[in-house]
C-alpha cells in the first residue's frame, strides 16, 4: 500500500482521504519513508519536516472526523522550495548567507496551502536565490535526476521537480523567473506551470527579479497541477503587483482536456539550430497529434525571440543586484569578520563575499554594470525596449491563434558538471521560456515522450495569453490523455535512475 | 573588450563584495563573454520604442488601512546575527579618522 500511495495522483489521494479509506497521516508517512529510502540519492530536499508534516496530517483526520468540510487537496503532501518562507522550518534559498535562517512570518502562498490542508514535507533545493537552470548553483550540492542520477534535474526548481519525479511528493511549489518551473518540470517528465504575472502571490518569496518572479505548480498529471494552481493562487492586498481578478477556470478546462477548434500556433523562431534532434522529433509529433484532435495548427513568426535571452539576462541580474542589497548582514542571516575592529561596510563586504556562491556574485556584478551611470541607456534601457517588442510579438500572434506552442527546452536534462563553468552555455537552457516571463503571460510545460537517442523527458511548451491559463490546460491535458492513451501506462514508470521502472512492452519509448 | 578586470574591481567594491583576486581573474574573462552576448539587444532596440518595466502594468495600488499587529521586536531580534539590549548591534558605522 505504502508504495502505491506515492505512485498516486494528488487528486486520487485526495479522494481516497475525503472518503476516509485512508488517513493523511498514512499518506504522510509513506511518503516521509520515501523521502527517507531516496532522497539521499536524489537530494530533493533541504529540510524534512516529519514532526510538522505529520501534525498537519493529523489535524486534516481529525476536521475529517469532525464531520468538517475538506478541500479538494486536504490531505496531500507537497515540496515547498526554499524560496517561500516558513515560520517552522528554516528558509535558505539555497545560499549560506541565510543558513538556518527562520522567518518570522509566513508566506501568503504558504499560508493558502496550509489552509488548503495541504501538507508541507519540507523544503525543496534550488539554485542560490533561484539564479540557475541545474540546481548545481545550491550551496547545499546539486539535486539529481530520477531519470539518470549524473544529470541534472533542472533548476532552479530542481528539487521540487526531482521530488515529484521520484514519487517523493506527488506535488511541489516553485517560482519561474526565466523557466525555472517549466525547464525543470520538462527534463524530469513533469508538468510545470509558469501562471499569468500577478495571479499568484508573491509576498514572502524571497525576490530575485520581481517584475519577473511568479510562483506556480509541479504535478505528475495536468489536473494535479491545476488544483495546485487554484489551491494556490489569488489576489494578495500583501502584493501590490498581485492581479485583482478571478483566477481562471484552469481545473475545468484540465477535466475538459479538449482542442477541437483551437487555434494553434508553432512558433518559427523556438526550433532549428541548436536544438537537440530528438527534442524536435517528440514536438513534432506532439503537434501532429494536436491537429489530429482538430486543432487547426498555423506556423507563427515572433521575430524579437531572439532577442529575449540577451534581454532577460541584463534585465534580471539588475534586478537581482538591486533585491539582493538588502543581505547586508546586519538585521538577519550570516555575518562574517565583526570582530570589533572592522566597519559596517567592511563587515558586509566579507559577508556577502563569503555568503554568496559565484553565480549569484556573477549576476549581482553584471546588473550593478549594466545600471551604472553610463551603460544604463545601452543596456538596461535597450532590453526593457526588446522587453516592448516582445510583448508586442505576443499580441501579434495571439490576433491570430488562441496558443503558442514550442518545445520547453532546447536539450533534454544534461549531465552535472558539463555547464558548471561557463554561464552562457547554462543561460541556453531557458530560451524558450524566457519569452513568456518578460511578457508576463501564461505558460505550461507538459511531458511530450523521450528523446530517441538518450531516452530521456521532453516537454512541449504551450503559451497563452495573459490571464487566460485555462486555455494551455486544455491543450496540456488532451495531450497527456492522448499521449497516455497510445502509451498505455505513466511516462514516470520508464524512469531508472532509481532502478525502479516497471516492466512493460517491448519498444515502448 | 567589453570589461576590464579594474571594471569588475571596481564594480564588485560598489556592490559590497569583498572578491579574491581568483575570483576577479574569473569574473572579468565570464562577464566579458557575456556582455558581448547580451549586448545584441542594441541591434533592434531602436529609438521611439517605449519600455516596459513591469509585465502586467498596475497603477495606484491600494488597499484598506486595517491597523495588524505588527511582528514583535522579540521575534525580529531572534534571527539578528548579532543583538543587545533589545536592538540590533551593528559595527561601526564611521572611520578612524
Amino acid at each position: 500500500m505504502d508504495s502505491e500511495l506515492t505512485r498516486m495522483t494528488a487528486a486520487g489521494i485526495a479522494a481516497l482521504v475525503a472518503a476516509g479509506e485512508v488517513s493523511a497521516v498514512e499518506v504522510a508517512a509513506a511518503h516521509l519513508d520515501r523521502i527517507e529510502a531516496v532522497d539521499e540519492r536524489v537530494h530533493a530536499f533541504l529540510h524534512v519536516a516529519a514532526d510538522s508534516a505529520l501534525r498537519a496530517a493529523r489535524a486534516i483526520d481529525d476536521r475529517r472526523a469532525a464531520g468538517q468540510p475538506l478541500g479538494p487537496l486536504a490531505g496531500v503532501p507537497l515540496a515547498l522550495k526554499d524560496v517561500f518562507t516558513t515560520t517552522d522550518m528554516p528558509t535558505t534559498c539555497g545560499s549560506r548567507i541565510l543558513e538556518g535562517w527562520r522567518p518570522p512570518y509566513d508566506a501568503t502562498v504558504t499560508g493558502r496551502l496550509r489552509r488548503a490542508g495541504i501538507v508541507i514535507l519540507g523544503k525543496a533545493n534550488m539554485d542560490e536565490f533561484a539564479m540557475g537552470s541545474s540546481t548545481e548553483n545550491s550551496a547545499f550540492g546539486p539535486s539529481r535526476n530520477p531519470w539518470d542520477l549524473s544529470r541534472v534535474p533542472g533548476g532552479s526548481s530542481g528539487g521540487s521537480s526531482a521530488a515529484v519525479a521520484a514519487f517523493e511528493a506527488p506535488l511541489a511549489i516553485g517560482t519561474d523567473t526565466g523557466g525555472s518551473i517549466r525547464q525543470p518540470g520538462a527534463v524530469t517528465g513533469i508538468v510545470g506551470v509558469k501562471p499569468t504575472y500577478g495571479g499568484s502571490s508573491r509576498y514572502g518569496v524571497v525576490a530575485f527579479a520581481s517584475s519577473l518572479d511568479t510562483p506556480g505548480p509541479l504535478a505528475r498529471t495536468v489536473l494535479d497541477a491545476a488544483l495546485l494552481h487554484e489551491a494556490m493562487s489569488g489576489h494578495d492586498p500583501c502584493d501590490s503587483t498581485s492581479v485583482d481578478a478571478p483566477v481562471p477556470p484552469v481545473v475545468a478546462a484540465a477535466r475538459q482536456a479538449d482542442v477541437s477548434g483551437l487555434r494553434i500556433g508553432v512558433v518559427t523562431e523556438l526550433n532549428g539550430e541548436g536544438y537537440q534532434p530528438g527534442v524536435i522529433t517528440r514536438f513534432t509529433e506532439a503537434v501532429e497529434l494536436l491537429e489530429s484532435m482538430g486543432a487547426k495548427v498555423t506556423e507563427v513568426s515572433c521575430p524579437h525571440f531572439g532577442y529575449a535571452l540577451p534581454a532577460y539576462y541584463l534585465i534580471a541580474p539588475s534586478e537581482c543586484s538591486s533585491n539582493l542589497a538588502r543581505f547586508d548582514a546586519m538585521r538577519y542571516g550570516l555575518r562574517v569578520g565583526d570582530d570589533g575592529t572592522r566597519s559596517a561596510e567592511e563587515v558586509m563586504s566579507l559577508t556577502r563575499a563569503a555568503g554568496f556562491g559565484a553565480e549569484v556574485k556573477r549576476r549581482i556584478i553584471l546588473g550593478t554594470y549594466a545600471l551604472s551611470s553610463g551603460y544604463y541607456d545601452a543596456y538596461y534601457g535597450k532590453a526593457q525596449q526588446v522587453r516592448t517588442l516582445i510583448t508586442r510579438d505576443f499580441e501579434k500572434a495571439f490576433e491570430q491563434v488562441d496558443v503558442l506552442v514550442s518545445p520547453a527546452t532546447p536539450t533534454t536534462a544534461f549531465p552535472i558538471g558539463e555547464r558548471a563553468d561557463d554561464p552562457m552555455a547554462m543561460y541556453l537552457a531557458d530560451l524558450c521560456t524566457i519569452p513568456s516571463n518578460l511578457a508576463g503571460n501564461a505558460a505550461i510545460s507538459v511531458p511530450c515522450g523521450l528523446a530517441p537517442e538518450d531516452g530521456l523527458p521532453v516537454g512541449l511548451q504551450v503559451m497563452a495569453p495573459v490571464l487566460a491559463d485555462d486555455r494551455m490546460y486544455r491543450v496540456a491535458a488532451a495531450v497527456e490523455a492522448a499521449l497516455g492513451q497510445r502509451r498505455g501506462h505513466p511516462l514516470l514508470d520508464e524512469a531508472n535512475g532509481l532502478g525502479e521502472a516497471r516492466p512493460g512492452q517491448e519498444g515502448r519509448r | 573588450m567589453s570589461i576590464t578586470r579594474e571594471e569588475v574591481a571596481h564594480l564588485a567594491r560598489l556592490s559590497r563584495l569583498a572578491l579574491s583576486a581568483d575570483e576577479l581573474d574569473r569574473f572579468a574573462g565570464q562577464l566579458d563573454v557575456i556582455i558581448a552576448a547580451v549586448a545584441r539587444v542594441q541591434e533592434v532596440a531602436a529609438d521611439g520604442i517605449p519600455p516596459t518595466t513591469h509585465a502586467v502594468p498596475v497603477t495606484n495600488v491600494f488597499r484598506e488601512d486595517i491597523i495588524v499587529p505588527p511582528l514583535g521586536a522579540g521575534v525580529v531580534l531572534d534571527q539578528a546575527p548579532a543583538a543587545e539590549q533589545g536592538r540590533f548591534r551593528v559595527p561601526r558605522i564611521l572611520a578612524e579618522d
